[in-house]
């Protein structure tokens, strides 16, 4: 996907910042995603994920760098920009005090669907949906995964070649979340280019390629396997003893050790062999008269990984200011 | 502007009016609460003044006098007296608003050199009220005089008038029986549409703001001509209707004439709505709060149109700076318009002048409020 993504990007990033006042939201990004590609924009809460989606769809102007959308660039023609998106925002934004046609009818009537094409696309998002037959509900009156699923389908009614989803399965239980990616997959088949926040880590799998976000930065972009493999730059090993400092503070002069942090009550030792360092550790550590109770392997799931990047580039930034 | 997307956001507009009550009480319910409340409560008329007498003679002559304030519309006897204390606790009560004190020397006064004096005690805690009380009293009086002339004469034989050289016969134009209503009224229309034109429209995008819907309207390609065209649309409707109801209650109910053409009132309603519509939109566009903006609304649009637009207080009466400053209150022109309208049926042509100061104000305003809106999100 990476490849065909630079030859036919459909959404581009070069070198966006975003400043509020003297807080950096958004600093120095890059990326591309290319045709009907998926791409997830995951990292906790207040990493940055919504202001670049914001900025993507023209709602906010970037303060240094460009960004294109359909080889359109956003900050010179938010218009035309916004006649090639379907967005959802973060906080549930249809009319709850409209029923389910009524909304759909409105957002018909604002991307001004051809009205011989609007029944069919109506149907479309009903069934898309899950609503057929309450067609008359207010919106107020559905649960959290049908209003979401509803807003989809208003974004997707004028048939978008991009969309912006911006934490679009935030509150919704499980196998809704499930389906609601079901839905994003069936879209992307079709050609339309997705980009999906989340706070779910678990949700990164379900993308063609993910971006881990942190404090503004970009710190981690590939595909789930590509990240499993390679982001950490190494091997994970589960360390488990008493004397949680000492043996931290030893870890740090180790032969083989690329970076240890505490996890919970154990720790997290990134090392460059992990066939090596299970033999060596034990010995090196012995010497300090530091006995670990417990040191074995971690195949590192993605929310691992992100977990591991997330505490130590906020480390590393924290010894940096 | 695509006609398409303006109409999807007034038929919106509409389902969201039709739903929420708020909306649609201070559209329906406020104009006949204000028409009865304003139309009963505020009469500069002085009718029936309650009078408390004291005649201290009881003479044929002094009976007559107060027969005479029997008989006016302006007063009513309501006591009769036998000494002073009781004449100030009366008044002390507020049961009378005015003491007639007949003095006990008042018929050989008169009889000898044609000259009695009669006083009059008046309430001065509301001076206005004592003002015309005593005017209208001195008239009732002067009027006895003459008849008490002319049947002295009589009694010498003298069959001839008195001579007055000059008479002033008034005859009052447009408000014939000076009714302060008829004049109060069709300023009190210009209030009400002030009031919930503003009020309604206040409203409009700052609900959008609070209910966050607005983030997802932005990113669509609607142009903010259409959404503010699409939001006002159906609160012009409710106002031209709000304006025929006032008309209804004004003629129907409160009887006040109505000379003019429907089509004037139409016209220069329609302006009116178009100026104070887009100060609420305007509003709501700026201030992002419900509560907010509809507060500022009510400052901005009530308070100018009660106090300074000459309403119920002659502007021609303010000292000349606040005069000076009532050329920018917009509803000026409209009270000006529909007290004409209604009172000396005037016609779009005798109107000229305030139409077009109104129709400089709604262009002012209405490229105000559509430059107002932004696209984004901060």
């Amino acid at each position: 996907m990476s490849g065909s993504a630079a030859a036919d990007a459909q959404i581009v990033a070069e070198d966006l910042v975003k400043r509020f006042g003297s807080f950096v939201a958004v600093d120095h990004v890059n990326f591309r995603i290319g045709r009907g590609e998926v791409m997830g924009f995951l990292g906790p809460n207040g990493a940055g994920k919504s202001t670049i989606i914001r900025i993507l769809c023209g709602l906010l102007r970037p303060s240094a760098g460009r960004v294109l959308v359909a080889g359109i660039d956003v900050a010179r023609d938010p218009e035309r920009v916004r006649e090639r998106i379907g967005y959802m925002s973060q906080k549930f934004s249809l009319y709850r005090d409209l029923s389910v046609e009524e909304n759909l009818r409105f957002f018909g009537g604002i991307y001004r669907v051809p009205r011989a094409e609007f029944p069919e696309r109506m149907r479309f998002a009903i069934d898309m949906a899950g609503l057929r037959g309450r067609e008359k509900a207010l919106v107020a009156t559905l649960a959290g995964g049908w209003q979401q699923r509803l807003a989809l389908g208003c974004a997707v009614l004028h048939r978008p070649p991009i969309l912006f989803l911006d934490e679009p399965t935030s509150g919704v239980e499980p196998t809704s979340r499930r389906r609601f990616w079901e839905l994003i997959h069936t879209l992307a088949a079709d050609g339309v280019t997705v980009l999906v926040s989340t706070h779910y880590m678990d949700e990164a799998e379900y993308c063609h390629r993910a971006a881990l976000i942190n404090q503004g930065r970009i710190i981690a972009i590939g595909s789930p396997d590509e990240l499993k493999r390679t982001a950490l730059g190494g091997e994970l090993l589960l360390l488990e003893c008493d004397a949680l400092g000492p043996t931290l503070a030893a870890l740090g002069q180790a032969p083989g050790v690329i970076d240890s942090s505490v996890f919970g009550n154990a720790i997290h030792v990134l090392v460059s062999d992990a066939e090596h360092s299970l033999a060596e550790l034990p010995v090196y550590l012995e010497q300090k008269e530091l006995r670990p109770s417990r040191l074995e392997r971690i195949h590192a799931s993605l929310e691992d990984v992100f977990v591991q990047l997330i505490a130590v580039d906020s480390a590393k930034r924290r010894v940096a200011a | 502007m695509k006609l398409r997307r303006f109409k999807a956001i007034a038929v919106k507009e509409v389902l969201q009016i039709w739903r929420d009550p708020r909306s649609l009480m201070i559209a329906l319910l406020l104009p006949f609460t204000q028409m009865f409340l304003f139309g009963y409560g505020v009469n500069l008329d002085l009718k029936h003044i309650p009078v408390c007498t004291f005649d201290r003679e009881g003479s044929q002559l002094s009976q007559a006098l107060l027969k005479h304030f029997q008989v006016s519309q302006y007063f009513a006897i309501v006591h009769n007296v036998n000494g002073y204390p009781e004449m100030v606790a009366a008044i002390d009560k507020a049961d009378c608003g005015l003491g007639i004190v007949i003095p006990p020397d008042f018929s050989e006064r008169l009889n000898d050199s044609g000259a009695a004096s009669v006083q009059a005690i008046l309430d001065g805690t509301d001076d206005n009220t004592a003002n015309i009380a005593f005017g209208y009293a001195a008239a009732v009086v002067s009027g006895y005089s003459n008849d008490v002339q002319l049947s002295q004469l009589d009694r010498q034989g003298r069959t001839l008038q008195l001579i007055q050289p000059m008479v002033v016969q008034s005859r009052v134009w447009f408000n014939e029986d000076l009714e302060s209503r008829n004049f109060i009224i069709p300023g009190l229309v210009a209030v009400i549409m002030a009031l919930v034109g503003a009020q309604l429209t206040s409203l409009t995008i700052s609900r959008e703001w609070e209910r966050g819907t607005m983030e997802l309207l932005i990113s669509t390609p609607v142009k903010p001509s259409e959404v503010m065209f699409g939001k006002l649309a159906p609160y012009l409707v409710l106002g031209w209707l709000d304006a025929a109801f006032c008309l209804a209650i004004a003629v129907l109910w409160f009887g006040v004439p109505y000379r003019g053409t429907i089509f004037a009132l139409f016209l220069t309603t329609t302006l009116f709505l178009f100026v104070v519509l887009s100060i609420g939109y305007l509003l709501s566009v700026l201030i992002r709060s419900q509560v907010g903006a509809s507060q500022i609304a009510l400052v901005v649009t009530l308070l100018p149109t009660v106090l300074l637009s000459g309403y119920v207080f002659p502007i021609d009466q303010m000292p000349s700076f606040i005069q000076d400053v009532t050329y920018l209150i917009y509803s000026r022109y409209y009270v000006t318009i529909l007290k004409a309208i209604f009172l000396k049926g005037a016609g779009i042509l005798d109107l000229l002048t305030p139409i077009l100061f109104l129709v400089a104000y709604t262009l002012a305003v209405v490229v105000l409020a559509a430059r107002a809106f932004h696209k984004r999100l901060a």
